[in-house]
């Protein structure tokens, strides 16, 4: 296999870009020479021209700023429950045993699909999002937190009981402190249910930030504009996620 | 904490389940809850319907013949996306699982385009697919490729090696090796992937179906909303979660994933 890989003059990270590059140049060619229509695809160059007017005349900073905050204020809950609750249900062996298979299987449930409920009971605005982004980020942060309380290390708790820790001490010495980085693991993936759940919400009922920047764009059929959305909303979550893994890298340096 | 613990304990000698127990109560205090709300007067009205009433959309939705048409459309447009996007996502897993240049070079991207919210792709569907049920199958499609294409790529990387040999020993060509010893071997992420992709096809296709459609489930619900008849959109959530869950299972036991939990 590497020996494979070593045949290579180039790394493989720089023929990826340089596919991708390669990818758009031809299809600027392939749309300038008309075989695929400008009305349906735009020229590449013309997106990344609107990508200017994008930032400048949409208030594009201020409608991420929006999106980010209900994206924090539905992380701030998914948090302080999710914890709570995986915290719970290791307390109490028969609400485990009740419910963690309930929990999972609302990881699974389409709730976002119930999006015009949320609408009849708190309106068109940024709760019906922050709520959806909760909902659809809860299980993952309950199951991680759990996993990683009831993971810890043998060792540890002996450690905390030849020290005649109190149950409350041991919880706060040892058991949380030990479970944070799984604990952060099933923060960051709440977090991107809920980026996704927001974004997608925003989108479809035309409310709050970078979601119905797309849909004024589309409507307006500024073709290039819309497509420069898309390409800024991906942008913007593949920068959260990569700021994500990077928290957690850094919190987690063994790994 | 101790005080739970004496309590599970004691709970232990009741002559029923306890488990079953505190599930029937779990769900017996949230239906009176409901109830509750819905009579309470404190909401507009439906905007919490009583139980009899949506019981009662959930029979006339039940017994509707159009009800059906509309679940055949969604359901052959889920169909239709999980086949071209589960498709072309198997082809593209196994291309990057079994070489290592063009999983650095490439995985990165979808690693990273695979979490974004896809509902966003719709606009630009609609342009090249038309408002029909082509632009709900594409999304459908768009959402499922990603789930299915890393399942399989991380799944072909796990292939036992001694597999692999054995069929190098036996001068397998590439094709054979495909359907002889890389599929069998990767039943389960197939399988994985696939329950994945179903999940997301069928958010994908039922959201776009809300945004702009006059057919399907997501039409209905829309609909249903846009006229106020909030029961009736309660009995089509309600139907329409006992499916997915439905189907979701059943691709499970299919794929013989009794062992394996995701």
């Amino acid at each position: 296999m590497t020996a494979k890989a070593n045949r290579w003059p180039l790394s493989p990270k720089l023929v990826g870009l340089g596919s991708l590059v390669l990818f758009f140049l031809l299809l600027e060619a392939v749309i300038r020479i008309g075989l695929i229509s400008r009305y349906v695809v735009p020229p590449p160059s013309e997106i990344l021209e609107s990508f200017y007017g994008i930032i400048v005349h949409e208030h594009v900073f201020r409608r991420f700023l929006l999106t980010a905050g209900e994206c924090l204020a539905a992380g701030v809950l998914i948090t302080i429950f999710g914890v709570a609750g995986g915290v719970l249900l290791h307390r109490s062996e028969l609400l485990r045993r009740a419910c963690e298979t309930w929990v999972a299987s609302l990881a699974a449930a389409p709730i976002v699909l119930a999006y015009p409920l949320f609408m009849v009971l708190f309106g068109r605005n940024s709760w019906t999002i922050i709520i959806i982004g909760f909902i659809a980020g809860l299980p993952p942060v309950m199951l991680k937190t759990l996993e990683g309380i009831a993971g810890t290390r043998r060792v540890l708790i002996n450690v905390g009981r030849s020290f005649n820790l109190t149950p409350t001490q041991q919880f706060w010495k040892i058991q949380l402190p030990a479970a944070l980085p799984v604990i952060f693991t099933g923060i960051r993936l709440g977090l991107i249910f809920a980026l996704i759940n927001v974004v997608g919400v925003e989108f479809l009922i035309n409310a709050g930030g970078l979601g119905p920047l797309i849909n004024d764009l589309a409507e307006r059929y500024d073709l290039a504009g819309t497509y420069a959305a898309i390409c800024f909303v991906i942008l913007v979550s593949v920068l959260f996620y990569m700021t994500l893994e990077r928290a957690e890298r850094w919190l987690r340096p063994a790994n | 904490m101790a005080a739970t613990g004496q309590l599970t304990r004691k709970a232990a000698g009741v002559p029923f389940d306890p488990v079953t127990m505190l599930r029937v109560a779990i769900v017996a205090a949230t239906l009176i809850v409901w109830e509750a709300l819905s009579r309470s007067g404190w909401f507009y009205r439906d905007v919490i319907p009583s139980l009899w009433s949506i019981a009662k959309a959930v029979y006339a939705l039940l017994t509707q013949g159009t009800f059906y048409f509309d679940l055949g459309v969604t359901a052959a447009e889920i169909g239709a996306a999980l086949l071209i996007g589960g498709g072309l996502g198997l082809v593209a897993g196994i291309l990057l699982g079994g070489s290592r240049f063009l999983s650095q070079a490439y995985e990165t991207y979808l690693y990273y385009l695979g979490p974004t919210p896809k509902i966003i792709f719709f606009p630009v569907m609609i342009m090249w697919f038309g408002v029909g049920p082509e632009s709900k199958v594409a999304l459908g499609a768009l959402s499922c490729f990603f789930p299915v294409a890393l399942s399989v790529a991380a799944g072909m990387r796990q292939i036992d090696k001694v597999l692999i040999r054995v069929g190098r020993s036996f001068r397998a060509r590439p094709w054979q090796m495909i359907v002889k010893i890389y599929l069998p071997a990767m039943r389960h992420p197939i399988v994985n992937g696939i329950r994945l992709g179903f999940g997301v096809a069928l958010i994908g296709t039922l959201l776009a179906e809300t945004k702009l459609s006059n057919m399907g489930i997501g039409f209905r619900i829309i609909n249903a909303y846009s006229t106020f008849d909030i029961p009736r959109m309660y009995a089509m959530l309600i139907v329409l979660f006992v499916l997915a869950i439905a189907v979701n299972a059943l691709i499970g036991r299919l794929g013989g994933l009794g062992a394996v939990k995701r």
